[in-house]
């Protein structure tokens, strides 16, 4: 690759690329993610490959390997395009079919995805109730470029927007247009992005100003700033670079998990591609502008994404969050002016100056604008990365897009915003998902995580859960932080166990004040957020637990008991899976129980085909 | 010089100085427990916490770390404050009970209860002892290991330290053990915490001066001087 001395070399490459494109081709687009390849994505594309060759259809139709569209429960997917026909859970069997079918410009009817609603086949993805309501103006662009080549993201658009920040030779403009888009920071708290950048533009502390993308992202059960930095590297690589010409910043730094090697490997091809091309170095595209990324592998721990701690993991030093003021945006990585953005607002900004900042503004709500991408997991049908716009309101996501709850039960509560966020229950399923409205109702919007729950989920173990995971993962710097987790999970534990009495809530509601008060950083400021709003919301569930002893939802395992009731015809399954040979009774007679020896593993319910076994 | 109000008074502090140095100077107490005039703050035991700013936006912050920022608003005492403050004494009772200088806080705070699980740690990690070693020993010998539950202090993978000189520096500062006020015949001491502890000099050839020994007055020192 040559490198681009100036934008007239860049414009006249992205002309031929584009020129060169034939979009009639069909294309097989296989969805190669993280989630995907474990789903068996690698083996689709060998056989797609092999398939091609062997019927030398190489010409006719193509093949495009990319991230993670979303649609994980569905995976490994096959999407067509121009058609734009989607099949799920492609089996390796049903591959050469698929492959056949595009290059005769057919369709597979009995491979199609079928909607559980009407049970009807639908073929387009785009009627597909999942992606239907969705506005996947950052996650959608992971179908169009394979993120190992840098020129299908030249030819789609890419660095187009860099271009045409350099061409217009305005730092000010650029920040003014990200302020007039409303961008919020999309890794937590929601802090205005163009504002952050403003601030660092004036910093005069030194000459040499750092850029950060923080991909460090540690709440169990979110993937979204995965599937971005997998799927389309040189959007954030690109969000970057325009960042650094607004803010003067002289060298990034994109902080990512060691955990994520796919991500990694992408990044690092990306970074090499674009210093190639002259997208990083000295003088790029012939401008004033030099910059350079570096990548920096996360050491593992939650709290390295906390910005401060994360800026001392940089330099080497344990991950610990120290006080601020000073700010970052003063004092960051060596004591230079830093500003760091999150993975999914980084690939927000080459949208805003595609689209302008007005154009932009108009997706979502006043204050919250553009869309966010959510990892919907838990008790909905539909599990995967939703993109939608902000304020949308929780019961679409959920009973739209999610399509509803799994089983007979009914849904409960939504958790959003990681393991620091807060329990919003059903009866407020109309409220938008903004920034604001999530804050109001005592949850956060996090990184974005969004865990569906049910009647059989029971809140004082979802509690429970979440302090068990941020007391190991609290630093252990401030004392309240790491004792208060501690003891708030000490509670949690002993109710859950029948064994607290009602003055332990009210403790149980001190002592979460003052951990929320007097820690330093956001983990320890958010940590009691999950034993708060489920004390707000699901107090008489508590009650429940430590007045009457039982967990209502039948998931404590102190406070149940299994039994089986006259529905059951003694057909011997139950005692067959019992692992202690609890279950007692002789064929065609109801079975019985023994209290003493069952362990509550449940594995009778699982079994039993009538409903005969009882948790209460 | 930094214009603030302090509990209503309006206040001109030097640049640069923290929130309790600016509040001490002034004449507010604030109770401290990881704090040492000789040490760089570090924000460990959060008992120092103090109010700023007004209305929804006021937050508490530990005042050993926060630096004073013009037309800044601190209360060191509103209800607020008092409150947390006691719940840190609170849980700081029910895991080291032992100690004197928490029992001292507790009692001066007029902690009347303690509704946690008793505990016995010998450490709060309130990293006084880090600090001295580092920067006023410049020995570096021990420091924070794990985070979470799993936190604790030694020297790296529990190896007998090259570096560490047994100052007894760190001994010194620890508000915990407080071994300094102890004596080493178990049958003499108030709290037997250091029976096997030897005071750093014993059985040592080189000398230590003053400025070396922290451990004044030191129990090996009298004994020696009979
Ligand atoms: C305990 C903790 C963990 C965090 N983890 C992440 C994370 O994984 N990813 C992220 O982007 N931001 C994380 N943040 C937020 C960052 O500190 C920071 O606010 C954010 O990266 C700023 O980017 P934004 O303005 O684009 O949101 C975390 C914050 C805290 C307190
Ligand atoms: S609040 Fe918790 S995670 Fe944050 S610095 Fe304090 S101890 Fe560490
Ligand atoms: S819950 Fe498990 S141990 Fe108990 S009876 Fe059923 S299968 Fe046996
Ligand atoms: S005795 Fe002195 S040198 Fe050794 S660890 Fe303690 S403070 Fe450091
Ligand atoms: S050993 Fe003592 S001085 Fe060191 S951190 Fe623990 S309590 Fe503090
Ligand atoms: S004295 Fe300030 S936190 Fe300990």
């Amino acid at each position: 690759m040559d490198r681009l001395k100036n934008y007239s070399d860049f414009k006249a490459l992205q002309d031929r690329l584009i020129a060169d494109q034939a979009p009639n081709i069909p294309t097989i687009v296989i969805s190669a993610g993280t989630c995907g390849q474990a789903s068996g994505a690698n083996e689709l594309i060998r056989i797609a490959k092999r398939e091609l060759l062997d019927n030398e259809l190489s010409d006719r139709v193509r093949l495009r390997i990319t991230g993670c569209h979303g649609f994980c429960e569905q995976e490994a997917s096959v999407l067509v395009e121009p058609a734009g026909t989607f099949y799920p859970k492609v089996q390796q069997k049903d591959m050469p079919r698929v492959v056949c079918s595009v290059a005769r410009g057919e369709v597979v009817e009995d491979l199609l995805y079928v909607d559980p609603a009407s049970g009807r086949r639908l073929e387009k993805q785009s009627e597909i109730p999942f992606f239907k309501t969705q506005c996947r103006t950052i996650l959608g662009r992971n179908e169009k470029v394979d993120p190992i080549r840098v020129f299908q993201y030249i030819e789609n658009g890419g660095y187009a927007s860099l271009g045409k920040v350099l061409e217009r030779g305005d730092p000010q403009w650029v920040i003014e247009e990200i302020k007039a888009s409303g961008l919020r920071g999309r890794g937590g708290a929601g802090f205005p992005t163009g504002l952050k950048w403003e601030y660092l533009a004036r910093q005069q502390n030194g000459t040499w100003k750092y850029l950060i993308c923080n991909a460090d992202e540690g709440d169990p059960g979110a993937y979204m700033d995965r599937a971005v930095l997998e799927g389309n590297p040189h959007s954030v690589i690109e969000g970057m670079l325009i960042g650094a010409y607004a803010t003067g910043a002289k060298e990034g730094v994109i902080y990512v998990r060691a955990e994520y090697p796919l991500a990694v490997k992408h990044c690092v091809i990306a970074l090499r591609q674009a210093r190639e091309l002259g997208f990083l170095g000295e003088n790029i595209l012939g401008s004033r502008l030099s910059f350079n990324i570096r990548l920096v592998k996360g050491a593992g721990a939650f709290v390295c994404g906390e910005e401060t701690a994360l800026m001392r993991s940089c330099e080497g030093r344990v991950g610990e969050p120290r006080q601020r003021p000073p700010f970052p945006i003063e004092r960051g990585i060596d004591g230079k002016p830093t500003a760091i953005n999150n993975v999914e607002t980084w690939a927000n900004v080459p949208v805003i100056l595609r689209q302008g900042a007005r154009a932009f503004a108009k997706t979502g709500t006043e204050k919250s604008t553009g869309t966010k991408i959510f990892s919907l997991v838990g008790k909905v049908r539909n599990t995967g990365l939703v993109e939608v716009p902000m304020g949308m309101p929780i019961w679409e996501i959920v009973n739209t897009i999610g399509g509803g709850p799994i089983g007979k039960k009914k849904l409960k509560a939504v958790q959003t915003g990681g393991p620091s966020g807060g329990c919003i229950p059903a009866r407020l399923f109309d409220l938008p998902i903004d920034y604001d409205s999530l804050a109001d109702a005592g949850s956060i919007m996090g990184s974005g995580g969004m865990i569906v729950m049910d009647e059989s989920t029971c809140m004082v173990d979802v509690a429970r859960y979440f302090m068990n995971f941020l007391k190991d993962e609290s630093c252990g710097k401030c004392f309240t932080c790491r004792k208060g987790t501690q003891r708030m999970f000490e509670i949690l534990d002993d109710i859950s166990k029948g064994l607290a009495r009602m003055d332990h809530l009210d403790l149980l509601e001190e002592l979460a004040t003052t951990v929320r008060d007097t820690s330093m950083c956001g983990l320890g400021q958010t940590a009691p957020n999950p034993v708060l709003s489920t004390l707000k919301y699901f107090r008489d569930e508590y009650v429940k637990h430590i007045e009457d002893k039982k967990c209502p939802a039948g998931v404590c395992k102190s406070l149940i008991t299994y039994s089986i009731n006259d529905k059951c015809t003694g057909c011997n399954l139950c005692s067959k899976s019992c692992p202690v040979d609890a279950i007692a009774g002789d064929r065609k007679v109801r079975h019985v129980i023994e209290p003493g020896k069952c362990i509550k593993c449940g594995v009778c319910v699982t079994v039993c085909k009538l409903d005969a076994v009882e948790v209460r | 010089m930094v214009n603030l109000t302090i509990n209503g008074l309006k206040v001109a502090v030097q640049d640069g100085s923290s929130i309790l140095e600016a509040a001490k100077f002034l004449g507010f107490p604030i109770p401290t427990l990881c704090h040492n005039d000789g040490l760089h703050p570090y924000g460990a035991c959060r008992l120092c916490v103090v109010e700023i700013g007004e209305g929804p936006r006021a937050r508490m912050v530990s005042s050993c770390t926060h630096p004073v920022q013009e037309g800044m608003k601190v209360r060191t005492a509103s209800s607020r404050v008092v409150k947390a403050r006691k719940m840190v004494l609170e849980l700081l009772l029910a895991s080291c009970p032992q100690s004197k200088v928490i029992q001292d806080l507790a009692s001066a705070h007029n902690i009347r209860q303690q509704r946690f699980k008793q505990e016995h740690e010998q450490c709060i990690m309130c990293g006084l002892c880090v600090r001295m070693c580092k920067e006023q020993m410049v020995a570096k010998a021990i420091s924070f290991r794990g985070r979470g539950e799993r936190r604790s202090i030694g020297t790296p993978f529990d190896a007998k330290s090259e570096v560490c000189r047994q100052c007894g520096g760190c001994i010194y500062v620890c508000p915990a053990c407080q071994l300094r006020c102890t004596y080493s015949d178990p049958s003499k001491v108030i709290c037997g915490g250091c029976a096997n502890l030897t005071p750093p000099c014993v059985g040592k050839n080189e000398s230590f001066d003053d400025m070396m020994c922290y451990m004044s007055p030191c129990v090996a020192c009298e004994i020696k001087k009979d």
